[in-house]
């Protein structure tokens, strides 16, 4: 029987060798090919490491969360428009200030502007699932997935009319690319996403009542609305600090949060989570190893990343995984 | 007591709860029958704050269900919905697991342990408490769901359909156990239910709603006559006692 045979391996033994080989890699990823002095490369691959390893974790408890609150394993939040939103703010800034304006202004507070924006968003968003008089989650998603269309059209209409010179800047940012790392925005990227999973540590026995829907959330005392808020604006903080650090990852997300929830026996947030964050640093650090030492850069982890993502989620659609 | 004051509530231009008054006194066995549309499933879901209405008041223990906490409220009064599609994957124990989360917030305790294993007892799910719910046949997912309502151990149980899916056997013997927490441990359980003859032979009370309303309530000898259902159901109707029970026969 098939079930059996996926239970053979307890949680707990999968997360220990995941948590390992994370551990693995992330040593090759500091040591592997060092030549020089140690002075200069720790630092210099130290910066990159902690900037994956915080992607790595925004992106798989965005992910998870936000799948979560929607009941639903197929959208995420950046399938949903929040990093058209991104790119649609970064857009917005250059045709306004243009490109030298813009580069010159202090990171940290275009990222915190991003965030506020991005956090509006998903209120805005939420509010009107529950206004209306269908309370539908795919009420929310289908409003997400247009407002996503719409944040790309009008982000590609601005690329169309602004200055060429800025848009090779602009298209530089919106690359997503674990190479050029802002690391200006590593502190405070740290600093908010360690306050979005304090937050989210708070109301975590919600977790797992919330994945069974939200009638029988609320019928065992869960104040369901309260609740998803919190959730959504930790999604929105999580998404923003990893967009900023390196850019839009449209099925990074998709791809880890499945992968836990298959080799996960049950999917229960405990298992689930770490299991994601792990698969996630994994996915990164590993990848961005074969692609220093193997292709010696010759193509963006990002790519990569995409091309396996995007294959996986027709996967996931052809399958019918959506229920 | 569950008192439902004038409740309404419209969905887009028709209104499908329309002005209802009643008190649910505390024990017993009451069923919620009429036909489709009625408004039975919404009323229910009015009464246990899955949605909110658009006038009127439910008052649980003379608590406000809109305004009372969430947890103080699921200590007092569990739902089952019909409809119970889930993304998560859990095994049977773990489900009912769940009735203790208004107790206990997720952390399980010794005592909660031997509430989970009566449940599961009581609905014959012991052989299948390690089984997946996605592994499981309809009527099985269906007992699970029951046995985690019953594990959250509240004075009033709100059931909407409970023998949906289930064969006859099974059916039975949940309105045996229905009737059982309602007598031996003093619960107050409502159910909406399709078959009026269950009605008839498990219930204290019957309500009958049409239309958005309370058409008739009373004991099952007031409910259960063909002048009365026919009103109701707007089809023909004829009764016949067998065994000191009424049961309704409207199949030709």
């Amino acid at each position: 029987m098939l079930p059996e045979a996926k239970r053979k391996m307890p949680p707990l033994g999968i997360l220990l060798v995941a948590g390992a080989v994370a551990l693995v890699a992330c040593a090759l990823f500091m040591t592997l090919g060092a030549k020089g002095s140690w002075s200069f490369i720790l630092p210099f691959r130290g910066k990159k490491l902690a900037a994956m390893l915080l992607v790595a974790f925004s992106i798989a408890v965005s992910t998870v969360l936000f799948q979560t609150i929607t009941n639903n394993r197929i959208l995420t939040p950046s399938i949903m428009g929040f990093d058209a939103l991104y790119a649609l703010i970064q857009t917005g800034f250059i045709l306004m200030f243009g490109a030298t304006r813009v580069s010159s202004a202090d990171p940290r507070l275009m990222f915190l502007v991003e965030c506020g924006a991005m956090i509006l968003f998903s209120c805005v968003l939420y509010r009107w699932l529950f206004s209306g008089a269908a309370r539908s989650l795919h009420q929310l998603l289908l409003v997400g997935i247009i407002f996503g269309v719409l944040f790309r059209s009008l982000s590609q209409f601005m690329q169309r009319i602004i200055d060429p010179n800025d848009f090779i800047v602009l298209q530089d940012r919106l690359f997503a690319s674990f190479n050029t790392v802002e690391s200006d925005l590593l502190g405070i990227a740290a600093l908010m996403i360690a306050a979005a999973t304090l937050v989210a540590w708070r109301v975590a026995h919600t977790f797992d009542v919330l994945a069974l829907g939200r009638e029988m959330a609320i019928g065992l005392g869960v104040p369901h609305r309260r609740v998803t808020t919190i959730i959504l604006v930790v999604v929105a903080v999580l998404v923003s600090a990893s967009t900023a650090l390196v850019g839009p990852v449209t099925f990074f997300g998709l791809l880890v949060a499945s992968l836990a929830y298959q080799m996960m026996p049950d999917s229960r947030h405990r298992h689930v989570l770490p299991a994601a964050v792990l698969f996630a640093m994994i996915a990164l650090v590993g990848g961005q190893i074969v692609l220093e030492r193997i292709f010696a850069f010759d193509t963006a982890l990002g790519i990569v990343i995409e091309f396996v993502g995007g294959l996986f989620f027709i996967l996931l659609l052809i399958r019918g995984a959506a229920r | 007591m569950i008192r439902i004051d004038n409740v309404s509530k419209r969905y887009g231009g028709t209104l499908v709860v329309d002005g209802v008054d009643l008190t649910l006194a505390g024990g017993g066995l009451t069923s919620i029958i009429g036909p489709n549309g009625a408004g039975k499933s919404t009323l229910l879901s009015m009464i246990s704050r899955l949605i909110g209405m658009d006038a009127g008041t439910v008052t649980v223990d003379g608590l406000d269900v809109t305004r009372t906490p969430g947890d103080v409220l699921a200590r007092r009064l569990s739902i089952l919905r019909q409809d119970n599609a889930m993304t998560a994957r859990l095994t049977v124990r773990d489900l009912v697991a769940f009735g203790r989360y208004p107790h206990n917030k997720g952390r399980l305790t010794v005592d909660d342990g031997r509430h989970i294993d009566r449940a599961l007892a009581y609905l014959e799910l012991d052989g299948l408490k390690g089984r997946f719910l996605d592994e499981l046949s309809g009527g099985q997912r269906q007992r699970a769901f029951v046995a985690m309502v019953l594990c959250q151990d509240t004075d009033y149980m709100l059931f909407d359909e409970p023998l949906n899916n289930l064969d006859i056997k099974h059916a039975v013997t949940m309105m045996r156990l229905l009737r059982r927490a309602a007598e031996d441990l003093g619960k107050t359980v409502v159910v909406v239910l399709h078959d009026i003859n269950f009605a008839s032979c498990h219930s204290d009370r019957i309500i009958a709603m049409k239309n958005g309303r309370v058409a008739e309530q009373g004991s099952p000898e007031e409910i259960v006559r063909a002048e009365v259902l026919e009103a109701i159901y707007g089809t023909a109707f004829a009764i016949h006692m067998i065994d000191g029970q009424r049961i309704a026969t409207y199949f030709r």
